[in-house]
């Protein structure tokens, strides 16, 4: 008897359940709702732009895109206060611009140049601002959300308020880490919220095939003392009501939540998959339940003109137009980059 | 001065660290109410209550985790490790994001922490709690490693790290926890990246850390018995390497002997073997020897765990047959 219930290559297909129209009667003010449009089009743009540079031989490396789950990124760039902390994963273009940074030093840092928001050293898994309240992405499954714990622990500490976010994938629910963090906040009642992007597959294989349970972050959080909160990620403002709860919850003393928000990538894992392993009729439902069509209905339905839409969508093309262009012709990191900020003292010597 | 042990010298440093600066916090498992596995950390809880003072759950990552977004966030975090082998269940916190997130964000977030462990072999507890992995530990670029060898050492260390804005390994020896030494009054406060030269003598350097510091200098006892005099070096520090105050005495001995607890292969002793063959080759008069555990776990039987570490008449008698 194989250990999986299904033969090798074949899966149980997910689909997404109709988006819920009551939403668009949600208590959410008109002028929240269109920065979580502009947000979702920021993401989407950009994730579109690299995907092209990829294309063009530009982009080296690795990179992960998020085209098709900018809502949950949106929604809690929205709904934090600036001063509140972001920790994402390796697929964090989208959280690091939900937070306010521009595209330039994002595409900058891609193409490995001065400019880029790390000065190079990063690249595209390791994008922070602490201007910005991003304190960073994180590249190995699972530690951000220990480290964020630390951080809604030092506000806790210094009276703060602020709160402490830790996206992670479906993926990061299997690690020692995810349950080590959880408990550990839920323990201490810590400012931390756990949202986790389901988007059904780990990196190539579906998560079901792999968890026991059927919300691998929901069904945990009763082990650990906590309720968590099922909403669909590709509904803005799903997510947001979502976001507003965990977070007054949080700056209030009441502990951390998990969310688990269901969401797909359009495309593969990274940029070496092409994602054929996903059923072609997922694939297609999952491409109907797009966040940002929706959203754009969503609006014109509660009146917003047409011309205002496509004017936010204009204005975000330029300003990547404008970014792609001025990281393309940034100069690429002076050697001397190479030596420096190993240490505070900003250099790298390990003896004398 | 007063005399204190090495694991009164513990909580001492913690505390001087604790009393000074309100965004020192202090966590790890059973550090709080039971004062530590080795009672290192007594009486911290009563004088700086439960919100610095953290008694965690067995949850390496987590506390390493904790201890980092802390840090990123303005606290100053000093994380127990209870023993130096449990790092290998937390080695992804510490080789990979508490060292490197400095160097990855080109120095826009720092992480001035602390992680303490009680390293080493000599209590017979086997393979899993025996281990001296400061080797490991050197090995990272981004983190700091100091392994003091006494309690006025350890003090000053624990403060120089905890005032460090970079994330320090501050290596106890548990088989040092008992042993006494002079703490001069006051504050407190050394340097990271200096070795300190204990003993004084032309016929070779004898470069130790830790545990190895009083046996090397008990070596040097049995070979000026016999005539021979060595200049022995606590290294004290392997990140930042304070490579002068070596080469300087290897400059007038003309002969090194390390004397290292940790296996063989990679071992400190080898860095320091390799830069002094760079740079001072033509000033040796004969081989740099090494003096190490062998290439093996701990045993734990007293007579096999004795045979493994290097201890005095060993170190004595290699040197002795090295210089002919």
């Amino acid at each position: 008897m194989p250990l999986s219930g299904a033969p090798y290559g074949e899966h149980q297909v997910v689909l997404p359940e109709p988006f819920d129209e009551s939403l668009k009667d949600a208590p959410i003010d008109l002028e929240t709702r269109l920065e979580m449009f502009r947000k979702q089009h920021q993401i989407r743009q950009l994730e579109k732009r690299i995907y092209d540079l990829f294309l063009q031989g530009l982009v080296r490396g690795t990179s992960h895109l998020s085209i098709g789950m900018e809502a949950t990124g949106a929604a809690f760039g929205v709904a934090l206060r600036p001063d509140d902390y972001s920790f994402a994963t390796y697929r964090g273009h989208g959280h690091t611009t939900a937070r306010g940074v521009r595209p330039e030093p994002i595409i900058a840092e891609l193409l490995g140049k001065a400019t880029g928001l790390v000065g190079g050293k990063g690249g595209s898994m390791h994008l922070t601002s602490v201007e910005h309240g991003m304190l960073g992405c994180y590249a190995i499954i699972g530690a951000h959300l220990c480290i964020a714990n630390g951080a809604a622990w030092s506000a806790k500490l210094r009276g703060s308020d602020q709160v402490a976010v830790a996206f992670f994938g479906d993926g990061a629910t299997n690690i020692g880490a995810f349950h080590e963090a959880v408990n550990y906040a839920a323990n201490y009642r810590l400012p931390t919220i756990f949202v986790c992007e389901n988007n059904l597959y780990m990196e190539y294989t579906p998560i079901a095939e792999v968890t026991p349970v059927t919300h691998p972050a929901a069904d945990r959080a009763p082990a650990y003392g906590m309720d968590a909160t099922i909403v669909d990620g590709n509904d803005a403002d799903a997510v947001y009501l979502a976001a507003q709860a965990a977070i007054e919850r949080a700056r209030t003393g009441g502990g951390p939540s998990i969310i688990e928000a269901k969401t797909y990538r359009h495309g593969g894992h990274s940029r070496a998959d092409p994602g054929t392993y996903r059923p072609d009729a997922e694939v297609e439902a999952w491409m109907q339940h797009d966040p940002i069509p929706m959203y754009h209905q969503r609006l014109l339905d509660l009146g917003v003109g047409e011309d205002r839409l496509a004017g936010i969508v204009q204005e975000v093309a330029a300003e990547i137009d404008r970014a792609t262009e001025a990281a393309k012709n940034a100069p690429e990191p002076p050697a001397e980059a190479l030596w420096t900020n190993v240490w505070a003292d900003g250099g790298s010597r390990w003896r004398n | 001065m007063a005399e204190l042990t090495y694991r009164e010298a513990v909580v001492a440093g913690i505390a001087q660290e604790m009393r000074r600066d309100p965004t020192v916090v202090f966590l790890g498992e059973d550090v709080a109410g039971a004062g530590g596995v080795f009672k290192t950390t007594s009486g911290l809880l009563d004088e700086f209550g439960p919100d610095r003072v953290v008694d965690t759950p067995i949850s390496e990552q987590a506390i390493l985790g904790a201890a980092m977004g802390a840090a990123m966030t303005g606290l100053r975090p000093i994380a127990e490790i209870m023993f130096s082998d449990f790092f290998a269940v937390c080695w992804d916190l510490v080789a990979n994001e508490i060292a490197k997130t400095r160097y990855m964000t080109d120095g826009m977030v720092g992480c001035p922490l602390v992680i303490r462990s009680g390293n080493g072999a000599g209590l017979r507890f086997g393979a899993q709690h025996s281990q001296s992995v400061e080797n490991w530990a050197m090995a990272i670029p981004g983190v700091k490693v100091v392994a003091p060898s006494t309690p006025a050492d350890l003090i000053g260390l624990m403060a120089a790290s905890v005032r460090d804005p970079d994330p320090v390994l501050l290596f106890e020896h548990k088989a040092l926890y008992p042993t006494k030494g002079e703490v001069p009054d006051g504050e407190i406060v050394d340097e990271l990246g200096k070795a300190c030269v204990l003993r004084e003598g032309p016929h070779a350097t004898v470069a130790a850390l830790a545990l190895m510091v009083p046996r090397a200098l008990e070596a040097a006892d049995l070979l000026a018995a016999e005539g021979v005099e060595v200049t022995v070096v606590d290294v004290r520090s392997l990140v930042p390497l304070d490579t002068a105050t070596i080469l300087a005495s290897v400059t007038e001995t003309s002969r090194l002997f390390t004397v290292e607890e940790n296996p063989r292969l990679c071992g400190w002793g080898a860095e320091l073997s390799s830069i002094v063959a760079e740079e001072l080759f033509w000033d040796l008069d004969g081989p740099i020897v090494r003096i190490t555990t062998p290439h093996l776990p701990m045993a734990s039987a007293p007579k096999l765990e004795d045979l493994a570490l290097p201890d005095a008449t060993r170190i004595a008698t290699t040197i002795k047959e090295a210089l002919g």
